[in-house]
Parts: C-alpha cells; sequence; structure tokens
C-alpha cells in the first residue's frame, strides 16, 4: 500500500471514529474508550518496550504515581487534573529516569531489567498501601462532580474523545520517532547494544531519553485513570495485572510498530470483555488474565512478531520508504 | 615517519591486566596519516585486546591513545567513534533485522542527523562497497563475504579518519579475500587511515606500509613489511608457519 | 528494640526455613544453569505445589510430609511437559520471548489456581503443626525442623544426582556447552526436560514442605518468585552450592527484617533486597555471571 492510500486509509478510520459516539450505546462506548485508553499506555510503553527493545513489566509504577499525584494535588491543593496530569507525568519521569538510570548505569539487560522494573513497582505498591497520607490499603476515592474543570465528565461521550486523543497523541510520539534518529539509534541498540556503541550510538543516553518518554506519556494516563474510575487502589493501580493489561496489548499487536500497540488493544479488550462476562460465575474478575497467559505463550511460539507485521505481510503492506 | 606530519593515532605505554594474565604491556607505536599499520601476533598477543582498549571498548591500566591528538583514554566507544574513529568486530555482527541500507545508515547518522541525508549517503557507500543488489535485504541472510562486507561499510558511514580492521578476511577463501583486500586499498586511498589485525600474512603483506609485531603483550618488532617478517624474533613467535615467507602480492 | 530471645527466635526460624528457600532456589538455579531460562513461573509452581499437598491432606487426609513426594512428582511431569512443549521451542530465540513465555505461563498458573481455589488464604493441619521444642528461651516448630531437615536431604540428593549419575553428568555438560553435548550423542532435548522436570519437582517438593507451616494463596506466586530470584542471583545463576548458601542468608534476612520491622513492610525489605542485589552483585557472591 503506498503512503499515499495509508494516508487516505488512515484518515478515513479516524473520521469514522470520530463519528462512531453519535450510533453507539453507553456500553459500546465504555468499551472504545477502554480501547483507546489501554491502546495509549501500550503505546507509551512501546517507546521503551517496543522500539527501544528494553522490557519493562512495572509500567503500572508509573500509571500508579500519575494518578495519585493528579488525585491528591486536586483533592488537597485543589488543583485541576489538567495541569495535574503535566505534574503527574512529570513525577512519573522522575521514577523512570531513575528505575533507567538504576537499570542502564549498572548493565541491566533482559531478565534484570525486568526484574529491577517489577521491583519498583512492587516497592510503590507496598509503600501506598502503608502510606495513610494517601489511603493506605483503603486508597483515594475522588468525589464525581461532572466538572470538566476537574477533569471530569457528565457524559461518557467526553470521556471517548479525551481517550482517543490521548491514543493519537501517544501514536504521534511514536510515529515521530520512528521516523527520525532517534528511532533509528533505539533499533540498532534493540538489535545490537555495542555494535551500536561502536557506530557512535550513545546507548545510554537514547535508553534513559526512551525510558523518560515512555514514563511520562505514562503518567499522563494515570491522571486519566484516576479521574474516569474515581477510585485508586495500590493493588489494583501499581499491580502486576495491569503491568500486564500494559504490556500484552503492544506484544500480541507487534511491538515496536506504530499499529501494534492499537491493534493489540482492538483484538485484547474486546476479548477480555468476553471472558469476562463467560467467567462471570467463579467471583474472580481476574480470570480473564489465564487469557492473556495463553496468548502470551501463543504469540512467542507462533507470531513472535505480533498481530501487525504478521498481517501487514500477509496483505502485502511494505514500508519501502524508511 | 616524516617528523612533521602529526600522528593519526599515538599509542604510547599501553598496558592492561586482566586478573593473573598480562594481556598488553607497554605497547607503543604510532600511525600516519593516511597509512596501514598491519598488526600481527600469534594468538593471544594482545591484539584484539589492543584494539578493545583503542575504541573504548575496555580501559587501559596504564598508558596514553591519541587520536589527532585529541585523548581517548576514558571514553566511551561512542565518543571514540565521534572522534573519528570506526571499527569492526572480529565476529561480524550486523544487525539482522534491518536491511542492509539500514544498517549502514545507522553508521551515517553519526555525521548526518537528518535521516533523509543519512538514507542518501548509505546508499552511496552501500555501492561503493559493491553491496548494490543487497541494499534492501535483511542483513541477517547476507553471507560471511556479504556480512564482513557491510562490517566495513557501516564503520565506514560514520566517516572516520582511523579505521580499525579485526581479521577482516577470517573465513574467507581467496577470491573473496583479494577482493576486499582491494576494496581496503580503495578506501585507504581515499584517505583512511588503517590498523588492521590480520591472520592472512599474504594479505597484511601486500596491504601494510608498516607492520607491529606483538607476542605475549609485548611489541616485538616494527618497521616495513618485508623486514619485519624476517625479523628473528617474529618467525620465532610464529615459528611453523609457513607464510613468513610469502611475496608480496 | 526488640529483646535478644526475638532476635535469636528470628535467626532460628530463619535459619530453618532457609532449607525450603534453599530448594527453592536450587531448582531455579538449576533450570537456569542447563538452560539459560529463567522459569518466571517458578513461584507460581511453588503454589501448586502447596495447593497439590492440600488438596492430598483435605481430600485424602495424606499429611504432606509424606505427600510431598507425590507433589514433587507431579510437578516433575508439569515441567516436563513445559519444557517439551513450549520452553524447548525458543531455546536460541531472544531472551525477551523466554521471559514473555513464561511470564504467560505464570499467568495461566496462578489464576487458574485463583479459579480453582478462590483467593482466600488456606493452610494444611498437621498433626506435626501444633508440635514445638523448646531450646532454652526459644521455641522450634517441629514442622520447620521437619521442614528443614527433608529439605537438605533432597537438595543432597540432588547434589548427588548431579555429581555421580550418568544423567546428571550429561546435564552438566549439556549446561556448560550445549552443541559439544550434541556433538557427543547427548540427547539435549531429554536432558533439558529433565532438568526443568527436576527444578519444578523440587520447588514443588517446597511448596508442599511449607504448607503445614504458613497460610498460602494463589497470589503468592510472584514474592515466592521474588525470593527465589534474590537467593539465585546472590548465589550466582546456576551455582548449586551458591544457591543453597543465598537461600540460608536470604532466609535469614527476611526473618530478622520481620523482627525488626512491621510486618506489613515484610514485602518491601524482599523488594528492596533485590534491587540492591540487582545493582550490585549481579555476579553473585560466588562469581561468575550470565553474559
Amino acid at each position: 500500500m503506498s503512503r499515499r492510500a495509508q494516508g487516505v486509509a488512515g484518515a478515513a478510520v479516524l473520521a469514522l471514529l470520530v463519528l462512531l459516539p453519535l450510533f453507539l450505546g453507553s456500553y459500546a462506548i465504555t468499551l472504545f474508550i477502554f480501547i483507546f485508553f489501554y491502546a495509549f499506555l501500550g503505546q507509551a510503553w512501546n517507546v521503551v518496550g517496543g522500539y527501544a527493545g528494553q522490557l519493562s513489566a512495572g509500567h503500572a509504577a508509573f500509571v500508579g504515581v500519575g494518578a495519585y499525584t493528579s488525585a491528591v494535588l486536586s483533592m488537597q491543593v485543589g488543583l485541576t487534573p489538567w495541569v495535574g496530569m503535566f505534574v503527574g507525568g512529570a513525577v512519573s519521569a522522575a521514577l523512570g529516569a531513575v528505575i533507567g538510570y538504576l537499570g542502564f548505569r549498572f548493565g541491566l539487560r533482559g531478565f534484570y531489567f525486568v526484574l529491577l522494573t517489577v521491583a519498583f513497582a512492587e516497592i510503590c505498591r507496598v509503600v501506598a498501601l502503608n502510606t495513610d497520607a494517601v489511603g493506605g490499603a483503603l486508597g483515594l476515592y475522588i468525589t464525581f462532580t461532572g466538572n470538566p474543570r476537574q477533569f471530569q465528565f457528565q457524559d461518557n461521550r467526553a470521556y471517548y474523545y479525551v481517550a482517543l486523543a490521548m491514543m493519537l497523541l501517544a501514536t504521534g510520539v511514536a510515529a515521530w520517532i520512528e521516523r527520525h534518529r532517534f528511532g533509528a539509534y533505539l533499533a540498532a541498540i534493540r538489535d545490537d547494544e555495542a555494535a551500536s556503541e561502536a557506530l557512535g550510538v550513545d546507548a545510554f543516553k537514547y535508553k534513559m531519553l526512551a525510558m523518560t518518554i515512555s514514563s511520562f506519556l505514562t503518567g499522563l494516563g494515570g491522571t486519566f485513570y484516576a479521574f474516569y474510575l474515581f477510585s485508586l487502589q495500590p493493588n489494583a493501580v501499581f499491580g502486576i495485572p495491569l503491568s500486564v493489561e500494559i504490556i500484552i496489548r503492544p506484544i500480541v499487536g507487534g511491538a515496536g510498530t506504530l499499529l501494534g500497540p492499537i491493534l493489540g488493544s482492538f483484538i485484547l479488550s474486546p476479548l477480555a470483555e468476553l471472558s469476562r462476562a463467560y467467567l462471570q460465575g467463579s467471583g474472580w474478575s481476574g480470570a480473564h488474565l489465564i487469557l492473556y497467559g495463553v496468548l502470551l505463550v501463543a504469540v512467542v511460539l507462533f507470531l513472535p512478531q505480533g498481530a501487525y507485521p504478521y498481517l501487514a505481510r500477509r496483505l502485502g503492506w511494505t514500508d519501502h520508504a524508511r | 615517519m616524516p617528523a612533521d606530519r602529526e600522528p593519526v593515532l599515538a599509542v604510547t605505554g599501553l598496558s592492561k591486566r586482566f586478573g593473573g594474565l598480562q594481556a598488553v604491556r607497554g605497547v607503543t607505536f604510532d600511525l600516519g596519516p593516511g597509512e596501514v599499520l598491519g598488526l600481527i601476533g600469534p594468538n593471544g598477543a594482545g591484539k584484539t585486546t589492543a584494539f578493545n582498549l583503542i575504541s573504548g571498548f575496555l580501559v587501559p591500566d596504564a598508558g596514553d591513545i591519541r587520536l589527532d591528538g585529541h585523548r581517548l583514554v576514558g571514553k566511551k566507544p561512542h565518543e571514540v567513534c565521534r572522534l573519528g574513529l570506526g571499527r569492526t568486530f572480529q565476529i561480524v555482527r550486523p544487525f539482522p533485522r534491518m536491511s542492509v541500507l539500514d544498517n549502514v545508515k545507522i553508521g551515517a547518522l553519526g555525521r548526518l542527523p537528518a535521516i533523509g541525508a543519512a538514507r542518501e549517503r548509505a546508499r552511496a557507500i552501500v555501492v561503493e562497497v559493491g553491496l548494490e543488489t543487497k541494499m534492501h535485504a535483511p542483513a541477517g541472510g547476507l553471507t560471511l563475504a556479504e556480512r564482513k562486507r557491510l562490517e566495513l561499510a557501516r564503520a565506514l558511514a560514520t566517516g572516520p579518519r582511523l579505521l580499525l580492521l579485526d581479521e577482516v578476511m577470517a573465513g574467507l577463501n581467496p577470491t573473496e579475500t583479494a577482493a576486499i583486500v582491494d576494496l581496503i586499498r580503495a578506501i585507504n586511498r581515499s584517505g583512511v587511515a588503517i590498523l588492521l589485525i590480520e591472520h592472512n600474512m599474504r594479505a597484511v603483506m601486500s596491504l601494510s606500509h608498516r607492520i607491529v609485531a606483538l607476542s605475549f603483550g609485548e611489541k616485538i618488532a616494527e618497521g616495513p613489511p618485508a623486514e619485519v617478517a624476517s625479523h628473528p624474533k617474529v618467525v620465532e613467535a610464529y615459528l611453523g608457519e609457513a607464510y613468513v615467507h610469502a611475496p608480496p602480492a | 528494640m526488640p529483646d535478644a530471645t526475638l532476635v535469636a527466635q528470628g535467626l532460628l526460624n530463619g535459619v530453618l526455613f532457609g532449607g525450603v528457600y534453599s530448594l527453592m532456589a536450587v531448582g531455579l538455579t538449576l533450570i537456569f544453569g542447563v538452560m539459560r531460562v529463567v522459569n518466571f513461573a517458578h513461584g507460581d509452581m511453588m503454589v501448586w505445589g502447596m495447593y497439590l499437598a492440600w488438596l492430598g491432606a483435605t481430600r485424602l487426609g495424606v499429611d504432606p510430609y509424606a505427600s510431598f513426594l507425590g507433589c514433587a512428582a507431579l510437578l516433575f511431569a508439569l515441567g516436563l511437559v513445559t519444557q517439551r512443549a513450549l520452553v524447548g521451542q525458543i531455546l536460541d530465540a531472544p531472551h525477551e520471548m523466554q521471559i514473555l513465555l513464561m511470564l504467560g505461563v505464570a499467568l495461566i498458573l496462578e489464576n487458574a489456581a485463583l479459579l480453582a481455589f478462590g483467593p482466600d488464604p488456606v493452610r494444611v493441619r498437621s498433626p506435626w503443626s501444633a508440635a514445638t521444642l523448646w531450646l532454652g528461651p526459644v521455641f522450634v516448630d517441629v514442622a520447620r525442623l521437619v521442614t528443614f531437615a527433608v529439605a537438605l536431604a533432597l537438595t543432597l540428593l540432588l547434589y548427588l544426582f548431579l555429581k555421580r549419575t550418568d544423567l546428571g553428568r550429561s546435564m552438566r555438560a549439556a549446561a556448560d556447552n550445549r552443541y559439544g553435548a550434541l556433538v557427543i550423542g547427548t540427547d539435549v532435548r531429554r536432558v533439558y526436560a529433565v532438568a526443568f522436570g527436576i527444578g519444578a519437582a523440587c520447588v514443588g517438593a517446597a511448596g508442599a514442605l511449607v504448607s503445614p507451616i504458613v497460610p498460602f494463596s494463589p497470589s503468592g506466586g510472584l514474592s515466592a518468585s521474588v525470593a527465589s530470584f534474590n537467593i539465585v542471583i546472590i548465589g550466582g545463576m546456576g551455582n548449586l552450592p551458591g544457591a543453597f548458601v543465598g537461600g540460608l542468608l536470604v532466609s535469614l534476612a527476611e526473618s530478622l527484617g520481620a523482627v525488626f520491622l512491621a510486618p506489613s513492610l515484610k514485602e518491601l525489605v524482599s523488594f528492596s533486597l533485590l534491587v540492591v542485589i540487582l545493582l550490585f552483585r549481579p555476579a553473585g557472591l560466588f562469581g561468575k555471571s550470565p553474559s
């Protein structure tokens, strides 16, 4: 498919998504909100986990930090979450920079780096559980006012558009990275870090940049989480299940590709919904995680590059102009 | 070497020890602009260690390394590259998921941050090294000889003043070797100084202006190829090697 | 400041529990040592060992100290199947793929346990559970003592297996050099499968042995995994004596941590310990770093 045809197709899909709320009922809109939101988080992860190839299984830490920051600022100081969002993002970015610095300076790769990210997420979780100032084990509850200045909306459709905008923002960032030297360097680092160093690539700097950008964006998502769900529980917002939700979409859809996280979210969110409804009787709402486990195994064994590259090959979409 | 020419590379008293093993001991040599210097010695002589020290992958215990007068000791590999030193690896390391063009593009991006310009320069270099037919092929699928060319092309794309070639000819048959020798000569003629580690004596003799011989981490001889080849210490280190008497190609 | 008795008790409990930790870690390090695969599902396999013992006790009336061998056998089978069907397919794949695969297995195991047994903690009652011995001011849970003894015995058996038997030697050969082992005709696939099976059996036995001592639930898988990783990284990946000693050390550290800190911060200690270990000791106390 030529560049031009790609552009036209993209614009058409975008127009469709913008017009969709006019035709959809509340349940469907909610489903789409989750699709867009998790696509956003997945795309944010994609920057460091996909393009830079540094697998992080603790990205929930950034959601949690962003969420708690803007929630607390809103509740204690009355700061509008529209600004608090960026403060939350900044704090998340700082945490990401710390984790990245420790990991990359101390040469932690692969399995060790994954462990580091998990450890930090769990530390955040336990700290939040034990800090009464942010609600401890009970968590934080945000009063619903429906006031747009407080990042709250009466109409579900407003959340739909915010989530869609966020997904597009993250995708825009990923697209920029892909098209510039930053992306090429990340791909080189991912393939062979030492060889890239010999070619003048400051691997540490670029990995840090990727990590910081990724954690910043993820932190922004934390605010959406807080002001859409109105309740922050340490186990939910810092826990492994959320980290899994974040990474499964880009991995199934295609890590390191632009449309991978989006495709993954469109595949997985409905599937998760279905399995949740199906396994309702068990009383354990996390049962869809079994499905995720099976999917992870299946993807690794049969489609290691994810759904998008496979589809692109089958449908003959190749991209020479890179 | 004429006194008025500042050496491209000046190595002084380079030393490195690994636990109980003194891999490199007090090695000193110079490389003039546009010169080809061959680095020879039996396995374990410290040649690749010297390369790793010069290119920043290892930190020396003692000694000084200067590239065009710039101090290299303590600099990271990417900084060393930015200062004008390119290197290849003994076991070639292409970026397997990328095309040949994209591989070389990574090297070019060092001096040309804009992707478009970098791609064009990369394209030209791919042609220069003779890999034009494989421009968009994934690097993982190339033959060994082609990978060696790719490795060369990538390092060349960084615009180096000095190229470190680590056993580029290992594993190549005579035809492939002759072709690479020609390529290296052409690169040298374009103004790039070359320091090469090589076991293929014929190739080293024909390419090098001068040779430095190492044994057990120390320099045992230095001078024009024919002189070094017949140096008693070198013959002793290589006892049993028939190539010492190979005529210049 | 807690008194000396509490500290002494903490030390003693730490050492005794160390037997279990060592057994867990030995299983993990064996798998890594032979195949260079990190078993992210390790803790969740242990949880299944615990639940199998629980099933044995509640449905069949079998004491865990009798059923642990059965649990080990079942987990051995699980490990074998996992290796043959899954891990064996991606031995040459990039590391990220391995990590994701085992993460998937961990998710499946943990949530299957949740579906089967529910999220509430359970405990196994063993006749040994209530018995205690007094050693001056400190007391010893007989259960912990037996657990320690059995874990020690199993670790020793494993060590002998690797050093003295043909299969054990093949395993060490394959660990050192896969292609070399292939060249001399070792059935590497079989060796790998057995290694994974043994690793899983170790942790299954550990789970069964621990079931009468502490309450457990499916969500305990992660902390068990983290404890195992802590130990194995300290001791050196693939280093058996290192894993053994590391098990005792980490157990001591956690036990003393529980004495000095609030119980809710116990997890904090584990994870902080993990961060510190990752940053400062990837080569382990016994040397040898994975490349």
